[in-house]
């Protein structure tokens, strides 16, 4: 690979601008085993609480007209399994380390920020989108005002890079934002999953024990495509793009869309090396049309 | 890809496929199958029914989607086998009487596992019970690597075996059977040597997304990674 993908996203360089996105990769072991990861610019690790959780019951997937929904609900080992077991791990691989955060409440992210703020990482990422959990995640995120005091309370204790990840739930993402620059986040990343919802007719109820779910996939990449270019018009701020890029060409749309990093989530479960086609096809049109870097054509549009 | 040597219509909505792939699966383990580009998003889990070194074989069920698109493939055309993983079918040393019971297309993982430990368990029987609702398929090759075979259709096959005549008993099939052969089991104090295979959906198939979680007295467990084979202690005896 040349220098032509390397890019800079709030002062940290990335080798190529395609990193995997949180909960399809957990903390990048079994991926590894396909490829090597280093091959990527960067890695979300499975979103993390401060405590182990079992995350929810019943159905968890359900495929849609290309896509599919989720309730995985933040199963995840705890900040402590993760940073015992995990983090010396992933810091040793040549690729940009981003760990995801989640909240079931204020002091329960208060809590998970204490502790990532003892160890090294790349980029915290602030999960304030997750639309799976009865309480935190995504009720944080959808209207600025309360997304404001979660987002200035991290900021202010946390020592890390920091990207929040919004909700294409929110009232209006763009305000959030913009709020999110004001409150000194170094980044945004959008979309996480729609809210969704799938009924099961036989048993004439919901399909998930939630009733709603997360929808993601290449049904929604329209919308996080517009979302993307909406938000990176109006903040100053770097945006990781995502929402249903399975190809190559997602990708570049994305960063002509004023993506400077762009996520792999879905596309992954295709094809565990998916990730590896889109850097390659990135790669080949960058040389085929002349370009020296992947910044020439981001945020053309 | 993997070309694809036949895939015979068995009835009843079953298939039969086989695919040249050269491989190291084992008994119990599984292969994400996927026969198109982009859409269905998911691979589908599929079980080994057979497998030697160069071929592996797959019973399916029609049910969906993903498994319709299979059935109309054709000899010579190519699919990707993505696999095997999980850890299939214990090793049973020292295990003399040996069950097998699938309920379904649950079947399919007892033909390689019954060739499996006639071959590698010295001495040992091995007995299976087949539950189908419709017209039984496949008992013609199943009779061939057993000892017994007994054949339940439309009833309980859980209803047919006595599990204090054997050492160890191996079931896959329906979630409500494969519970009810625990439960039988336990009133009995014959629990300690059941092994379940679990059949949660999945989107990734190789440990990463938590789709498939399995609550067991351990924790919650991958079925894909950490299974899909338990101890039916493990997942049935735990509220």
């Amino acid at each position: 690979m040349s220098e032509r993908l390397k890019t800079v996203f709030a002062g940290i360089e990335f080798k190529n601008p395609v990193v995997l996105a949180s909960g399809t990769c957990g903390f990048g072991r079994e991926l590894n085993e396909y490829f090597d990861i280093e091959r990527l610019g960067g890695l979300c690790s499975k979103g993390l609480l401060s405590h182990p959780h079992g995350g929810n019951e019943g159905v968890r997937i359900w495929e849609t007209a290309s896509g599919i929904m989720n309730s995985v609900g933040l199963e995840n080992p705890g900040v402590d399994a993760f940073i015992e077991r995990d983090l010396d791990w992933i810091n040793g691989k040549d690729l940009v380390n981003i760990v995801n955060l989640g909240g079931h409440s204020l002091e329960d992210y208060l809590l998970g920020m204490e502790k990532l703020n003892k160890v090294d990482l790349d980029i915290l990422e602030l999960n304030i989108s997750c639309p799976n959990v009865k309480s935190g995640g995504m009720n944080f995120g959808t209207k600025t005002e309360v997304a404001r005091e979660i987002v200035r309370k991290i900021r202010q204790v946390c020592r890390h890079k920091l990207v929040v990840k919004l909700s294409p739930n929110a009232e209006d993402i763009v305000s959030l934002a913009k709020m999110c620059e004001e409150e000194g986040a170094d980044g945004v990343s959008l979309v996480n999953t729609f809210l969704g919802m799938a009924v099961d007719i036989k048993k004439k109820a919901p399909v998930f024990n939630n009733t709603y779910a997360g929808l993601s996939g290449p049904a929604i990449k329209p919308i996080a495509l517009r979302m993307v270019h909406q938000v990176a018009k109006a903040v100053s701020i770097p945006v990781m793009g995502l929402g249903g890029i399975t190809t190559w060409q997602d990708a570049v749309e994305f960063i002509m869309a004023g993506a400077t990093v762009v996520q792999v989530g879905t596309a992954t479960f295709m094809k565990p090396d998916i990730s590896m086609e889109i850097i390659e096809g990135m790669e080949r049109y960058l040389q085929e049309n002349g370009y020296e870097n992947i910044g020439e054509i981001c945020g053309i549009l | 890809m993997s070309r694809i040597l036949c895939n015979k219509d068995l009835g009843e909505g079953f298939f039969l496929l086989k695919a040249e792939q050269e491989n190291d699966a084992r008994m119990g383990q599984f292969y994400m199958l996927r026969a198109w580009e982009h859409y269905p998003v998911l691979s589908r889990p599929i079980s080994v029914y057979d497998a030697d070194g160069q071929t592996v074989s797959f019973l399916y069920k029609v049910v969906g989607q993903g498994t319709e698109i299979f059935s109309k493939c054709k000899a010579g055309e190519e699919i990707t086998l993505e696999g095997p993983h999980g850890n299939g079918f214990p090793e049973l040393s020292g295990k003399r009487k040996i069950a097998l019971v699938g309920g379904g297309v649950g079947i399919a993982p007892l033909y390689l596992a019954a060739k499996t430990y006639k071959k590698e368990t010295a001495d040992c029987s091995v007995d299976i019970y087949l539950g189908f609702s419709g017209k039984p398929i496949l008992t013609e090759e199943f009779q061939q690597t057993c000892d017994r075979l007994v054949v339940n259709v439309g009833g309980f096959v859980t209803d047919d075996i006595d599990p204090l005549a054997y050492d160890a008993i191996v079931t896959c099939g329906p979630t409500v059977m494969m519970k009810v052969l625990y439960e039988k089991c336990r009133k009995l104090k014959a629990e300690a040597s059941l092994y379940v295979s679990m059949e949660n959906r999945m989107a990734c198939g190789i440990g990463a997304c938590l789709v498939c979680s399995c609550r067991t007295a351990g924790g919650n467990r991958k079925v894909c990674k950490d299974g899909p084979v338990f101890l039916g202690s493990e997942v049935f005896g735990v509220e």
